[in-house]
């Protein structure tokens, strides 16, 4: 049998995908509930020559990081949510700078502490808007253990690709569930090597905001010069206040994730080709949303699913043509209101509920039904 | 059982429950070929506190994966037993041990009590391995998977050296469970 099936738990999947993708640098500080990621490639990466380092927290995880990205490796963190809000800063640094890396962040339950040990889907507006300053980002909410291993192969992928931080934002349900996983042939698997430059290392431009393509990052001390600076900076990395510098630089870190879109979005859809009443979930909701379908299914309700894997940038175009049919929309995830702000934007002719349960335990598939017959009476 | 089998491991943080969960549902996903989800409850503190550790075992796919109609409990601890008995079905079967738990105030279903800590001490020395004594009475007593399975289960996921240690922890399960079975 050539393909490899595992009980596995979501938090190791995404480190055993890290390794499949090739990763070989790690630095993080340990934070419940993602501390499995951390322990599981502490053990993995020194076998296979990479490299693990416990920081002295959350900040200096991620500068460590981007300064392994620079020098070549693939690199990742992982942390909770009192550990995403420190990344921020270095999360800018990256956009700005446009290093590659992955940011795993298993929600838990907040504010500042909050609940280290309980689920939640709170950081999702965090994640596309926590850092300052106008950017782009990419993040991917993965709903089993199997999707946790091959949604962080991509993740490495497109940040490679688009030369970007990509978070993985899954929660503590899908972190610390146990269930099969297939690990297939690496050769079977899309994976993105690191690429040199084509040009000689004397015309070599790193930020080139006008080709409209991405310039492969050069790995420090290959030959290729280049400046690296969280100031607005022109093609060769060094500061610029130059109007048209700035306009193009501010144009390029959102044109580049937004105008590929088509590349980058990943969703699933479950019985919406009749649905009039749409459920719109991700991570760990979207199972029980499934689940409520069924039960609306069987009641004779004509209910379906979306799920965004890939929840930033958010699917609009999908939304906008499901919501042509479905009159009625229901949002559950477990934060006081977050994407459902999303839906109603791209479905502002449809009625759009949410469903938020925010009270340490997972939303069921009782409560999403209950809703759903409540919404559609 | 429509297919579908919710177990639910119950006690306190450092008890191992969490463990005899995963190879419960080690042995049902990869030697058994079903679907099965193993999930947990605690809280943030390192030892005691209420924990919990539920499998899911299925011949569908499981969307939802924590359990919440549970056909089986395993209960070491009386603070666990009151908390996690609420959603045991009314068929429900509950496995507990005889000098951990003493207030059955609230209790439901069918109740085997077993000498678990009684037999961890005098048979093993210590009570390293009860999390085992249990998983092998809940095997007895469910036969969600067969004995020759949870035993392969057990020893993938047991450190070397403790092998037989352990397998004759789950052999004092399945006989302990037998014994109550009978009666």
């Amino acid at each position: 049998m050539a393909n490899n099936i595992k009980l596995m738990q979501g938090n190791e999947a995404i480190a055993e995908g890290a390794v499949i993708a090739g990763c070989n640098f790690f630095a993080g500080y340990p934070i419940t509930p993602s501390s499995e990621i951390s322990e599981y490639l502490s053990v993995k990466l020194p076998k296979t020559g990479g490299v693990f380092l416990q920081m002295e927290d959350e900040i200096a995880a991620l500068g460590a990081v981007l300064g392994a990205s620079l020098g070549g490796a693939k690199a990742i963190t992982a942390t909770s949510g009192p550990g995403m809000s420190l990344k921020q800063e270095h999360i800018g640094y990256a956009s700005m700078c446009e290093i590659p890396c992955v940011i795993v962040n298993v929600m838990r339950g907040g504010p500042s502490t909050g609940l280290p040990t309980l689920p939640s889907q709170s950081d999702v507006m965090q994640v596309k808007w926590g850092v300052h300053g106008d950017h782009a980002i990419i993040a991917i909410t993965p709903s089993s253990v199997n999707e946790s291993l091959y949604e962080t192969v991509r993740a490495f992928n497109l940040s490679i690709k688009y030369r970007t931080p990509v978070i993985i934002l899954t929660d503590e349900i899908i972190g610390h569930m146990r269930e099969k996983v297939i690990i297939m042939e690496k050769d079977s698997i899309e994976i993105l090597e690191i690429k040199l430059p084509s040009v000689p290392p004397e015309e070599y431009k790193p930020y080139n905001y006008l080709s409209g393509k991405v310039t492969p990052l050069a790995p420090m001390g290959e030959g290729y010069r280049y400046h690296v600076t969280g100031l607005i900076h022109g093609d060769t990395g060094f500061p610029s206040q130059k109007t048209e510098v700035i306009q193009n630089a501010q144009n390029w870190l959102i044109d580049k994730i937004y105008k590929n879109v088509a590349d980058i979005e990943k969703f699933e859809e479950f019985q919406t080709g009749d649905a009039e009443l749409l459920l719109v979930a991700y991570g760990s909701t979207s199972r029980s949303s499934r689940q409520a379908v069924m039960m609306a299914r069987a009641a004779g309700i004509k209910a379906g699913l979306f799920r965004p894997i890939t929840i930033w940038p958010f699917p609009e175009k999908q939304i906008k043509n499901l919501a042509k049919r479905a009159k009625i929309i229901l949002v559950p995830e477990m934060n006081m209101g977050q994407i459902i702000f999303e839906v109603q934007r791209c479905a502002c002719n449809s009625a759009v509920h949410g469903l938020n349960i925010v009270n340490g335990e997972p939303i069921t598939p009782d409560q999403i039904y209950d809703k759903i017959k409540e919404i559609t009476k | 059982m429509s297919g579908k089998t919710e177990i639910r491991f119950a006690g306190s943080g450092g008890q191992g429950l969490i463990l005899a969960g995963i190879i419960l549902a080690d042995a049902a996903a990869i030697y058994d070929n079903k679907n099965a989800v193993q999930t947990q409850s605690y809280g943030p503190e390192a030892r005691g506190g209420s924990s919990k550790s539920e499998v899911v075992i299925s011949d569908a796919p499981i969307e939802y994966p924590k359990a919440t109609k549970i056909d089986y409990m395993v209960v070491l601890t009386q603070e666990s037993f009151s908390k996690y008995i609420f959603d045991l079905r009314d068929n429900g079967v509950v496995i507990a041990d005889k000098e951990l738990i003493t207030d059955f105030s609230n209790a439901k279903g069918k109740l085997y009590m077993l000498d678990m800590v009684k037999s961890a001490r005098e048979e093993l020395g210590k009570l390293l391995g009860l999390n085992i004594i249990a998983l092998g009475a809940l095997v007895e007593i469910s036969n969600v998977v067969s004995k020759e399975t949870i035993l392969k289960a057990l020893l993938k996921r047991v450190p070397k050296g403790f092998e037989d240690y352990n397998k004759k922890a789950l052999e004092i399960g399945f006989r302990l469970a037998k014994e109550v079975k009978n009666n």
